[in-house]
């Protein structure tokens, strides 16, 4: 039955996974990709279908379950922010080595600007790494209709297919036209030696991965959303606008009418190339919208030549960074701005700060009084909400790198001598990738203090479960922390001299040693009362 | 015809649920429409802010292109200022006129309300202090809805007032009625 539903990007993506017979979702949450698996998981059409769907411990476990999914021949979507490739980057390549049974689909949300992230890398040169087919949506409808297109060509082509999104498009809700769902695959698990890896074995299966790039190269130039519009004007300026860009490029051109342009949309990698040729034949010059780092820019330089010219963000006709939006693109087209009220003057930053009442506050008020006896200390920081303790009033932080960085960057920094050197780590972290970086510590014997605030969920994200609740005790000792040293608390305002207490003994223990100060997400705390 | 607007406020204010009810209402009136939402970090009590745009004919970009948004809807006065670099030269204000202070820094209010003041087009009340008076404290958002309604004219003022029903009656039906009781007060204030 075909319904017109209002949905954000993720959610279209979601229910474009669904009816092409999705049997699971595997993902961890990451700004901006997390509504694509709350979609599912929260849908009746899903339990009733019986789509797997709860949340992995991260991107790698995620990816490799969704192969094995595949190996057995059914639809499995893999999602996660941008910075989550990198964690799965080993099985993601691999997966195209061993190709697939069932479709497999890997979903990228990549965050320019740095809404939520610690950097904007872009997706798309990880599928072009990989070699695999990249379809970028540029707006709900194709996000719906495509991610349907990239289960067929995965199974089509046997690769795994990049879906890459960005969070203008994940975030953003219009109406879409759904189609009929299909049936899941059955159980079909392959008998193929191509999925051993051995050397021997993956020469074989590289040299099959080349061997389809004609056909992966023919897909996108097939692609149906990718479309070239050469105008009547000989010689009128050319554009490329992928995924997104191309909403911002339309708006613009219909609000000043009379720009006469030739305008190739592009929605799959790599590159068309007849079709880019056929534009840069037609026009005396390309500017390159594309969001994220200049991957088509660049691409189009090896198909046109030094000769030709382009513009866009390598050549700074566009802003190098950030993301894109209607008035960089508008200024780019040497289209006027519209004049506007001057910015406020009565205007203060309001920066995100942990919430009223959140038990890491408690942790960093503790933290705070107790490094300040020793002057040489360093509180190594990780991924969550818990990062806020780098802003004022806690100004706690030395560093924020990656998901489980605290601990292994803490061991290091106490390898060289440095003391005290502490960790400051979150729950879903922890079982994240922090695990493996106290093994590490532990058979070091380092000299570090590990802080493990549990509030019990993924609270960045928004709440969900966490990998680890009820774990923690039993991961560290079994990794190898003395018992006596793993010692856990209840940050409360009113249990800070007994936090800092503890604190205090750990730090003068020469030894790993894991504090773990215990209390619910006040948001979580909220929703259940509600 | 169209009507672009600026939701804004700080995290928690609930902001989303406006954005909601105008969504349900424009798609039941078949209009086309954008809504780029903020997720993540910023809700955690900083500024957020949320870019709709409604039209009788498709709309491309996902954002409000700068000085062409027709409204800014703020649970926050210092947060309406935030974009006034974005409204249109005919474009209003409607906002709560009580600070949320929740930063060491945040101006003095009565320079926040001049300078909103010297916009040609303002509309500015104690939504919370109104919605706590009426007894429905909780609804001060579709209060400042209500607030904005006229200047919606894109949606037939019985079709928003309808989606505040639809997008709240699964919460149970005395929700519901604060809600509407803030909606029609909110139409009230000029």
């Amino acid at each position: 039955m075909s319904e017109r539903k209002l949905l954000l990007g993720d959610e279209a993506i979601a229910l474009g996974a669904l009816h092409a017979g999705l049997s699971g979702v595997y993902a961890y949450p990451g700004t901006p990709s997390t509504e694509i698996t709350e979609y599912i998981q929260s849908s009746p059409y899903a339990r009733e279908m019986g789509v797997r769907s709860r949340w992995c411990t991260n991107e790698k476990t995620a990816m490799e379950a969704a192969l094995g999914m595949s190996y057995a021949g059914k639809r499995a979507l893999v999602c996660m922010k941008h910075v989550g490739m990198n964690v799965c980057a080993d099985a993601f390549i691999n997966s195209a080595v061993t190709g697939v049974g069932g479709g497999l689909v890997v979903l990228a949300a990549d965050d320019p600007s740095m809404h939520s992230s610690q950097n904007e890398q872009d997706s798309r040169f990880y599928g072009k790494f990989a070699m695999v087919p990249i379809i970028e949506p540029s707006n709900q409808q194709e996000a719906y209709e495509l991610t349907i297109k990239a289960f067929d060509l995965s199974e089509e082509l046997g690769v795994p297919v990049l879906l890459r999104v960005v969070t203008r498009l994940a975030h953003s809700r219009a109406a879409v036209n759904t189609g009929e769902p299909r049936p899941q695959n059955g159980l079909n698990p392959s008998d193929s030696r191509g999925w051993v890896l051995l050397p021997a074995i993956a020469r074989k299966q590289y040299l099959k991965l080349i061997d389809k790039q004609q056909a992966i190269a023919a897909a996108a130039a097939g692609c149906g959303a990718t479309k070239l519009e050469l105008c009547p004007k000989k010689g009128a300026p050319g554009i490329i606008a992928c995924g997104i860009a191309y909403n911002y490029v339309i708006d613009r051109l219909a609000a000043f009418p009379g720009k006469e342009v030739n305008i190739l949309k592009v929605s799959q990698y790599p590159l068309p190339e007849e079709k880019v040729r056929s534009l840069a034949e037609n026009s005396s010059e390309i500017m390159v919208f594309e969001d994220g780092q200049p991957v088509a820019e660049e691409a189009l330089r090896a198909i046109v030549g030094d000769g030709f010219t382009i513009k866009g963000r390598l050549t700074g006709d566009l802003p190098r960074t950030g993301e894109l939006d209607p008035d960089s693109v508008a200024a780019a087209l040497g289209l006027p701005a519209a004049e506007t009220f001057s910015k406020a003057q009565n205007l203060a930053a309001r920066p995100p700060q942990l919430c009223p009442g959140c038990g890491h506050r408690d942790v960093y008020n503790a933290l705070n009084e107790v490094v300040s006896e020793f002057p040489e200390a360093r509180i190594f920081g990780d991924i969550g909400c818990y990062t806020l303790g780098a802003l004022p009033p806690f100004s706690a932080l030395a560093s924020c790198v990656d998901m489980g960085a605290s601990i292994t960057m803490a061991k290091g920094a106490a390898d060289s001598g440095l003391y005290p050197a502490i960790a400051v780590i979150g729950d879903s972290t922890f079982t994240h990738s922090g695990m493996t970086g106290l093994l590490d510590a532990v058979n070091d014997g380092s000299d570090i203090t590990v802080v493990i605030s549990d509030n019990l969920t993924t609270a960045m994200t928004g709440g969900q479960d966490s990998a680890g609740t009820s774990k923690f005790e039993a991961i560290c000792t079994a990794l190898g922390v003395a018992p006596e040293h793993v010692r856990v608390v209840v940050p409360t305002p009113g249990k800070i001299p007994e936090i800092k207490k503890i604190l205090r003994e750990e730090i003068e223990y020469h030894g790993v040693s894991v504090v773990i100060p215990r209390r619910e997400c006040m948001q979580t705390l909220k929703r259940k009362k509600k | 015809m169209k009507t672009d607007i600026i939701l804004c406020g700080v995290g928690g204010q609930g902001i989303l649920s406006i954005a909601t009810v105008i969504g349900e209402a424009a798609t039941a009136c078949s209009l086309y429409l954008k809504q780029a939402e903020v997720h993540g970090m910023s809700q955690r009590g900083g500024d957020v802010q949320s870019d709709l745009r409604l039209s009788d004919s498709p709309v491309g970009s996902d954002l409000i292109p700068r000085g062409e948004a027709d409204l800014i809807i703020s649970m926050e006065p210092m947060e309406a200022l935030r974009y006034i670099d974005r409204l249109s030269n005919g474009g209003t204000v409607i906002t709560s006129s009580r600070p949320f202070v929740n930063i060491p820094n945040y101006p003095a209010q009565e320079d926040i309300m001049r300078e909103l003041e010297s916009l040609p087009h303002l509309v500015a009340a104690d939504i919370e202090a109104l919605a706590a008076e009426r007894k429905f404290p909780r609804s001060a958002n579709m209060l400042l809805l209500g607030m904005a309604a006229p200047y919606l004219s894109i949606i037939p003022r019985e079709e928003l007032r309808s989606a505040v029903e639809r997008v709240f009656a699964r919460k149970g039906k005395a929700v519901v009625e604060a809600n509407l009781a803030a909606f029609d007060l909110g139409t009230s204030i000029k």
